[in-house]
């Protein structure tokens, strides 16, 4: 299996579109990285217009974590996009290229196959995870330095304290690569169904788009079915930087204040992630290889 | 002796088209089984059931004495395939690439051994190119490559020749020869071109839309003393049926549409020609037939012009 995890992440890796996805996430952050540190007050300024006369922040409210969640709420939208365009083309890409045929009169089994190509998928969504934690996170905290982290919600705001706030992005990001193995196995799915990546990368698009939708949508028909679309759960990575707060009202260092909601969360995209894979090694076992 | 390849009752549908329909065949140690058949007539699938790319609706298919549905893996790490044209990852080396399928093969070659397998089709000099600076004749040696890699003892190579040059059918047949004489392999080769076929094969299988019409050594069908003659006859279903109770049913061949088929010795020819005549057998034309190419058109694309013809 290792042997055949490593073939695939060779061939991941030796196809100029893999490094879209890096140059992408690079380019963007990029850009608002330039942005914010160029005019990077006139945002905060923004930002605060609406608390400013009943507030008084002190210390270095655009620092590298605070940089760090605009990027991450910008950007963990369009990534799905960026994963799709490698987790589609696995089979698809193949039947496409003529080498799905060459490739399944070699002595291995399918079920093997299709899971080391699935693992590989995860191997790269994870690296571009890595890769938009550096860019994002590390590399903010060196341009931007570290202060405390101030974040408005719809009806409250959150001080992290800067020593409590590394962690959260540690679990932060380890659950967005949940979500975004979500997306991987969806998109690998779909890879199954054609013989060229457009199909498969614009369905799992689609889906994503139209389950978003439908979560966002505050109509009490769709209400019922929220709690099973994984698009519910995909943004559960924010849920780690709301704190519980005492009697006194002053927040708990080091606590989360709905882990139960975290944990369910991910349970449901651990569910997503079996079923979809498990559904496309049923199907591949018993596809005719015509292409 | 024991088949290396032995299929009993192949048919395999798609939706509403019979693709392969109840074949049975069977291929014997150092043969080079010619699987000819027009474009469409079941060559591809029964060749993609072989290597259990597609799953056959019914029948059974043994390779090496063992049942490929069930040991298709062990079945496999003996058995070297191109299956039409030979597509290889275009952003590859030919080096990466055969580098990659003999791992998948369960080997791990040494680099003398991939640049010897270049060097045996032709390849060693362009090893470090992409595969996407490559002719379409040097990416066919390099599936033969990849195919050969693990040294497997059973060859399958579908329509190796197409889309080749001259030069390139030379070298694939001449390729073929020396797997086969030289090597001692047993390779299934199918094409829809007969002369190829013709100048390689050992056994030779004919189908034509999914059934086959005739199987044989390739020694009985080009038999030079016996000639192959067509026969039309006003009335071709008594003509048979006379001719099967008659001395000549040994030499009967087969009856597609209004043709009848039958191998005579040439100097046979002007008695069956009286006895059809005392049989009461009203003649349209008789016509030797000298080649496996006219064999091969008369049963299958022969058959066609037959049936429109009929309507």
């Amino acid at each position: 299996m290792w042997t055949l995890i490593q073939i695939e992440l060779f061939k991941i890796f030796r196809r100029p579109r893999t490094y879209i996805a890096f140059a992408a996430i690079t380019g963007l952050i990029g850009i608002i990285q330039f942005g914010l540190k160029l005019d990077g007050d006139s945002y905060v300024e923004f930002m605060m217009r609406d608390i400013n006369s009943s507030i008084t922040v002190e210390g270095k409210i655009l620092n590298g974590y605070q940089v760090c969640y605009i990027v991450l709420q910008i950007l963990l939208v369009h990534v799905p996009l960026l994963i799709a365009l490698v987790a589609a083309d696995m089979i698809s890409g193949e039947a496409n290229m003529g080498t799905l045929r060459l490739m399944l009169t070699k002595p291995i089994s399918r079920t093997r196959f299709l899971l080391a190509k699935f693992l590989a998928t995860v191997a790269y969504t994870l690296l571009l995870l890595i890769w938009l934690a550096v860019m994002a996170l590390f590399v903010n905290m060196l341009i931007f330095g570290t202060d405390d982290l101030f974040l408005m919600k719809s009806q409250y705001v959150v001080l992290l304290k800067e020593n409590d706030i590394f962690w959260r992005y540690v679990w932060a990001f380890g659950f967005a690569a949940l979500a975004m193995t979500t997306v991987a196995s969806l998109g690998f799915l779909f890879s199954l169904f054609a013989e060229n990546s457009i199909g498969p990368i614009v369905a799992t698009m689609s889906v994503i788009i139209f389950f978003t939708i439908l979560s966002t949508l505050n109509i009490p028909i769709f209400n019922a079915i929220k709690p099973f679309l994984f698009t519910t759960h995909m943004i559960g990575w924010k849920e780690f930087f709301d704190i519980r707060v005492n009697e006194a009202n002053e927040a708990i260092v080091g606590s989360i204040q709905n882990p139960d909601r975290i944990l369910r969360s991910a349970i449901v995209l651990v569910v997503h992630i079996v079923g979809f894979v498990t559904a496309a090694i049923w199907m591949f076992r018993k596809k005719d290889i015509l292409s | 002796m024991q088949p290396i390849v032995n299929v009993t009752g192949l048919t395999k549908q798609f939706n509403n088209l019979t693709a392969v329909q109840d074949l049975s065949f069977s291929v014997y140690e150092g043969d080079v089984y010619g699987f000819l058949g027009q474009n469409g007539a079941g060559k591809s699938t029964t060749i993609r059931m072989l290597l259990s790319l597609i799953r056959p609706g019914s029948g059974k298919i043994e390779i090496f004495g063992r049942d490929l549905q069930h040991y298709r893996n062990e079945i496999l790490t003996q058995v070297g395939a191109v299956i039409e044209k030979p597509d290889v990852y275009k952003y590859l080396s030919a080096y990466e690439n055969l580098k990659l399928f003999a791992r998948l093969s369960g080997i791990r070659a040494t680099d003398t051994r991939l640049m010897e397998q270049l060097e045996q089709v032709g390849l060693a000099g362009r090893a470090k190119d992409t595969v996407k600076t490559f002719s379409q004749g040097m990416k066919q040696r390099l599936g033969i490559a990849i195919a050969l890699v693990h040294d497997p003892k059973l060859i399958i190579l579908d329509e190796p020749t197409n889309g080749l040059d001259p030069q390139g059918i030379a070298d694939i047949r001449n390729l073929i020869l020396h797997l086969s004489r030289d090597l001692k392999k047993t390779v299934i080769v199918s094409s829809h071109l007969l002369s190829e076929i013709e100048q390689v094969a050992t056994r030779v299988l004919i189908i034509d839309k999914g059934k086959k019409i005739v199987e044989g050594s390739a020694q009985e069908l080009f038999d030079p003393s016996q000639t192959l003659v067509a026969l039309q006859t006003l009335n071709h279903t008594g003509a048979w049926q006379k001719l099967q109770n008659s001395k000549w049913s040994e030499n009967l061949q087969q009856q597609r549409g209004m043709v009848i088929l039958l191998k005579l010795d040439r100097d046979q020819i002007p008695q069956f020609h009286r006895d059809l005549v005392a049989m009461d057998i009203e003649l349209v034309s008789l016509e030797p037939r000298h080649s496996l190419e006219d064999y091969f058109l008369q049963v299958t694309s022969g058959n066609q012009h037959v049936d429109t013809y009929t309507d």
